[in-house]
Order: C-alpha cells, then sequence, then structure tokens
C-alpha cells in the first residue's frame, strides 16, 4: 500500500514538474532563471515585474474570453449535433443506420490536420477567415463524441424509452430530457476534452487567425513570445500561467465529475 | 366505454412465428390475466398492444378507437414494465408527474425556470402536484415523494410504477410481469395492492405473467397463450377444472396435473391399464386420462401404485407415487391424518370420483366423457 502510494506520488511528482517550474520561473528575475544551480523558490521576486509586463503588452483577458467564446461555441454544437447523432445510432432503427455508423468510424481514422487545407481554402472563399466562425464551424461535429454517445447510449435500458414514448415523450424530449440526464458522466468527460483540446489547439487557430481580434490564448502566447518576449523568459513564462490557469481552475472545480467520467466510460486521454 | 379488443394480431422475427392469429377482448373494468411460459409471445403480444412494438397483420381498438397505427403516447395506455422503467435522474415526485406534464404542459411550458413564469402553467403545474399526491398517497409513497428511485428498494420502485401508470387515468392498463422481481412475501401482497387498484381504478387490465398461481388468484379472465396462441380463455375457475386442452391442463395447476394412458372400447367404456375407471367416451386407442392431485384419495379400490416419497405441507400431504402398470408418476394430495397409513414403498389404492377425471385425445384436444352408472371406487 505504502509503495504504492510512493510509486504514485513520484510519477505525480513527475508529471507535476514541468508545471510548478513554469510557475516558479513565471516568478523570477531572468538572470535567476538562467543560472546553473537549479532552485524552485526564486530568491527574489519578479512576479509583479513578469505579470504586469504581459499584462500590460498584449489583451491577455480578450485572449481568454476568445478562448471561451470558441471552446463554449464548439461545445454547443458539438453537443446540439452529437447527442442526437449518438442516440440515433444507439437506438433507432432506420435504412443505412449501419452505413452511417461506418461513416463514423471511418472519420475516426482522419487525422485532423488532413482536412485543414480544404477548411481553409471553403473559409477564405466564404470570406469567414479571422472570425469566430472559422474557429468554431470546423469542430462542431465530432465523430468522436457521436462514438462516445453512441457507445454510452447503447447501456440505457430499452424499456426506458419505451416509458417514456407512453408518459406522450418524442423522439426529441427524450434526447434531452431523458437520455442526456442519464449520460451526464459521457456528456461531462467529452466536454473536458473537448475544452483542453480546444484552448490549448494552437494549429488552426494559426491557420484562420491574424491579428489579436480572435486570437485564443494558445495564439497569445504564441504572439507575446514572438513580439514582445525574446528571451525574456519570466514575462513568457507568466503569459502561459496565464493562459492555463482557466483550465486548472475548471478542473479543480469538476474534479469529481471529471474522474468520474473517465472511470465510468474508460476513456483515456 | 373502454376497454381492450385485439383480432388476429400475427407477427414474425425473421422466419419465427411469434403470434398467430391472436385475438383477446378485455371488457371495461375487467382484469385479464395473459399467462404462458416464457417465449410464449405474451410480452410481445403486450408490447404490440401498448404501440412498441408493430404487429404484422390484425387490429387494436383500445377504449373504443382503432389505435394500430397510432404511435404508443396516444393510445392512451399506460403500462407497468418488468424493470419498472424509472426514469433514474428524477425524484418520485417528478417521476410520477411526468405523463401529466407531457400531455397538459406545451413544450414552452415545461422549462424549468421561465416556463412557471407563463400565463396558466403555474395553476396547471398545482393541478399536476395535487394530482400526483393524490395517486401516490394510496400507494404509501408519500414520505419518499423527493426520493430518486435508486434510494427505494424493490417493492417501492414497484408501486412508483403503478402510480405513473394511474396517475393520468388511461383508458386501459398493461402490466408486463410486475411481480417478477420482488421477494415472495412482497409479492403476495402487493398482487393484492394491484387488484385493489385495478378496482377503485375501474379500467380494462391486461396483466402478462408466467407464474398460473398469480394468474388465478388475481384475474377475472385467464387467458392461457403457448407458442403464439391462445389456447383458452376462461374464467379462472373454468380453466383449472374445465381445461380445453391437455397443454393448458399441465401449464394451469400446481403440483401438475397427473396423466395416465388410457383407451377407450368399442362400446365407449373407458379404461387405464385394463381397469374400467367409470366412464364412457367415445371409442378411442389413445386417450389420456387427467387427474389433479386433490382428486385422488386412499381407497380399497382404484389404480394401483406404489409409494415414493411424502411431503408434509402443514395442512396436508404430496404423495408422489409410481402407477404400477407403467410407471408414470402421480402425485396425490391426501389429507395429514394419511401419514400413518402410508409408507415409501407401500402398494397402494388411488381412488377418485369419474366426474373428476378428465379425458384428452392423442391431439391434446378434450374429449367428452360422461360418468358411467358403476363407480371405481367404494
Amino acid at each position: 500500500m505504502t509503495a504504492r502510494i510512493a510509486v504514485l506520488a513520484l510519477l505525480g511528482a513527475l508529471v507535476l514538474m514541468p508545471y510548478l517550474w513554469m510557475v516558479a520561473a513565471s516568478l523570477k528575475p531572468v538572470s535567476e532563471i538562467f543560472r546553473a544551480s537549479l532552485s524552485l523558490w526564486p530568491e527574489h521576486f519578479a512576479a509583479a515585474e513578469n505579470y504586469g509586463k504581459v499584462l500590460a503588452r498584449v489583451p491577455v483577458l480578450h485572449y481568454l474570453w476568445n478562448g471561451v467564446v470558441v471552446c463554449g461555441g464548439i461545445l454547443v454544437f458539438q453537443l446540439l449535433f452529437a447527442v442526437p447523432a449518438g442516440y440515433a445510432l444507439a437506438k433507432l432503427r432506420f435504412p443505412g443506420r449501419g452505413l452511417a455508423f461506418g461513416a463514423v468510424m471511418l472519420g475516426l481514422l482522419v487525422p485532423p490536420h488532413v482536412p485543414a487545407l480544404p477548411l481553409y481554402v471553403a473559409a477564405s472563399g466564404l470570406g469567414l477567415l479571422d472570425s469566430y466562425t472559422a474557429l468554431i464551424a470546423p469542430f462542431t461535429i465530432s465523430v468522436f463524441a457521436i462514438f462516445l454517445f453512441r457507445q454510452f447510449f447503447g447501456a440505457l435500458p430499452d424499456d426506458l424509452l419505451h416509458a417514456a414514448r407512453l408518459d406522450g415523450m418524442g423522439e426529441w424530449s427524450i434526447v434531452w430530457r431523458v437520455v442526456l440526464p442519464n449520460a451526464w458522466p459521457a456528456a461531462t468527460a467529452f466536454a473536458i476534452f473537448s475544452v483542453v483540446s480546444h484552448w490549448n489547439d494552437l494549429f488552426w487557430p494559426l491557420i484562420v487567425v491574424q491579428g489579436h481580434a480572435h486570437a485564443t490564448p494558445a495564439l497569445g502566447v504564441l504572439y507575446f513570445r514572438s513580439e514582445e518576449a525574446g528571451d525574456d523568459f519570466g514575462a513568457m513564462m507568466a503569459a502561459a500561467v496565464l493562459m492555463t490557469l482557466p483550465l486548472v481552475l475548471a478542473f479543480l472545480l469538476a474534479q469529481r465529475r471529471f474522474v468520474e467520467g473517465i472511470a465510468t466510460t474508460g476513456l483515456k486521454g | 366505454m373502454a376497454g381492450i379488443t385485439i383480432t388476429g394480431i400475427g407477427k414474425r422475427f425473421g422466419a419465427t412465428v411469434v403470434l398467430r392469429d391472436v385475438s383477446l377482448t378485455v371488457e371495461p373494468g375487467e382484469f385479464v390475466a395473459l399467462v404462458g411460459p416464457s417465449g410464449c409471445g405474451k410480452t410481445t403480444l403486450m408490447r404490440i398492444i401498448a404501440g412498441i412494438e408493430t404487429a404484422d397483420s390484425g387490429d387494436i381498438t383500445i377504449g373504443g378507437r382503432a389505435v394500430t397505427r397510432l404511435p404508443p403516447a396516444e393510445r392512451d395506455v399506460a403500462m407497468v414494465f418488468q424493470s419498472y422503467a424509472l426514469y433514474p435522474h428524477l425524484t418520485v415526485r417528478e417521476n410520477i408527474a411526468v405523463p401529466l406534464a407531457m400531455r397538459r404542459l406545451s413544450a414552452v411550458q415545461r422549462l424549468p425556470v421561465l416556463g412557471g413564469l407563463l400565463p396558466g402553467a403555474r395553476a396547471r403545474r398545482r393541478a399536476i402536484a395535487s394530482e400526483v399526491e393524490r395517486a401516490a398517497a394510496p400507494l404509501g409513497l408519500a414520505p419518499l415523494l423527493d426520493r430518486r428511485p435508486m434510494e427505494l428498494s424493490g417493492g417501492q420502485r414497484q408501486r412508483v410504477a403503478l402510480a405513473r401508470a394511474i396517475v393520468r387515468r388511461p383508458a386501459a392498463f398493461l402490466m408486463d410481469e410486475p411481480l417478477s422481481n420482488l421477494d415472495a412475501a412482497l409479492r403476495v401482497q402487493t398482487r393484492r395492492e394491484i387488484v385493489e387498484i385495478h378496482r377503485a381504478a375501474g379500467v380494462a387490465t391486461l396483466y402478462v405473467t408466467h407464474d398460473q398461481a398469480e394468474a388465478l388468484t388475481m384475474a377475472d379472465k385467464v387467458a392461457v397463450m403457448m407458442d403464439g396462441a391462445l389456447l383458452q380463455i376462461s374464467s379462472p375457475e373454468a380453466i383449472y377444472a374445465d381445461p380445453a386442452s391437455l397443454q393448458v391442463a399441465t401449464f394451469i395447476g400446481s403440483p401438475r396435473i397427473n396423466m395416465l394412458a388410457a383407451t377407450a372400447d368399442a362400446e365407449g367404456r373407458v379404461d387405464v391399464a385394463g381397469l374400467p375407471v367409470g366412464l364412457r367416451a367415445q371409442a378411442h386407442s389413445a386417450l389420456t386420462l387427467a387427474l389433479r392431485p386433490e382428486a385422488l384419495r386412499l381407497a380399497q379400490e382404484g389404480l394401483p401404485v406404489i409409494a415414493e416419497h411424502l411431503e408434509f405441507l402443514g395442512d396436508g400431504l404430496l404423495l408422489h407415487a409410481r402407477h404400477a402398470p407403467d410407471g408414470a408418476a402421480v402425485i396425490a394430495r391426501l389429507e395429514p391424518e394419511a401419514r400413518e397409513k402410508v409408507q415409501p414403498g407401500a402398494a397402494l389404492r388411488l381412488g377418485f370420483a369419474p366426474e373428476r377425471a378428465l379425458l384428452f385425445g392423442a391431439d391434446g384436444k378434450r374429449v367428452a366423457a360422461r360418468a358411467d352408472a358403476r363407480l371405481v371406487t367404494a
């Protein structure tokens, strides 16, 4: 038991180390970061200086707001499409169901970078570059979410749905009033994976966004590095801390649900 | 007037015929038990009536309306599922309110907060709440209204399912083995409660079960189904005492009815292994004589049997024996005092009144018989 805890603690420390290092570095002056000796705790606090620099030079709050809009928008549409689709694939009988599910499986095999070019061309042709739409629209249909929900909904007893139909619910009501509330663990787990991956995504924002107006947090860190920081690592780490802070806070708040979701869906990141 | 009428229902799954030309009527206020062994199609028939499953042929009328092509919600039936099928995320109160809310509130009025502010919604919600409480109280659910199904015992869940069915006052109740997940003591108690609910509601009820004792004790009328066909529809008394076929006779009654090979000679005298039994029927070479265990008693004359085993039931004895000429198993229900007279291995004679014997032909159909002047027993 103690041995197991020791191993887990060691692995945990290993995973946590880079993040702690980032937080520590964001509090130090540059001279201390490049010192040969290793020390986590700063001798002189340069937090005000580092964070002040970031907040003064780039619109951090604006980036964070963009991140909220983009991730929130993506998640809402993903759920809006994937929950009914997953329900239909799991519980309804209709011609072409096998084919549709096959298409979903095929979609899972395509890496997101492959359709990037055609999507860029389409966005450009529609004049949508550098907009929230360009950031959100390509991700609104998640085959992964459809697959996940389909598997999870399959475990719901059919009698529950029959009872709902006898009680007067239509299919639409069943999806949102019976199926989704009973699939909270799956929905929470998916929500966290979706938000984390899109919050941290650099690839697609880098392609469609120019300038600060629609830049997401990850892009903001990049802008700050290239435009302002140079080799000012303290300030850069401060920027990184600020951009990841919302995710860390969200995780801490939703920790129990997150773990529950992973435990019940067998989903691992 | 409300009732259920189904005519000529047929259903097949692929090559398997599940239901063959099933017709049944449940009169208004009547309690009909549909009984049969597992896999005989009774649950499928119930699902077809509810509209969850579609029939390949036939028509369904509920409360005087043709509903064959209507979706479940518009058929005005309530169903109690074997698994109860309660909404796990809703409290007992909300579970019972669902059928009312879905019918009486518009989609906008059902919205959590905003819906309550709309004109008319609040009054309707209040009416629903009081109806929920009125349905829950007689079932003893009042103290449980704010719990979730997970926190309830099996018997309590069962009551919630019943309350959800009665709250909307449907034209017909359908119950699919509602007692099979309860323990024996609770089953007997709930059996009575369901009958009382039925009596109070006065609604046509079709009750599916594989337990013939449940069917006999609860129903006004019992319909026996086997292999997708209805074999007999009669009162519990008639099903038991006057079965139309050997299949029905063997399925109903516990312990099982005794069966002995018999023949009727040219003059119609029926005998079992050479022993005349005091019955006359039309000449048949292969007959089956069936006798309920309680129709047999120890006697000086009668069927020769070898006693094998005795079971003491408190108010009686079950004698397991073998018919001496052909070794067929025979079970007799005897008075408790018979214990001293019966030892395992003893040769005994079992007599019976001829009018209690049932005769079946080689095809399993009932054969008319009348008592001969001479009785076999003293």
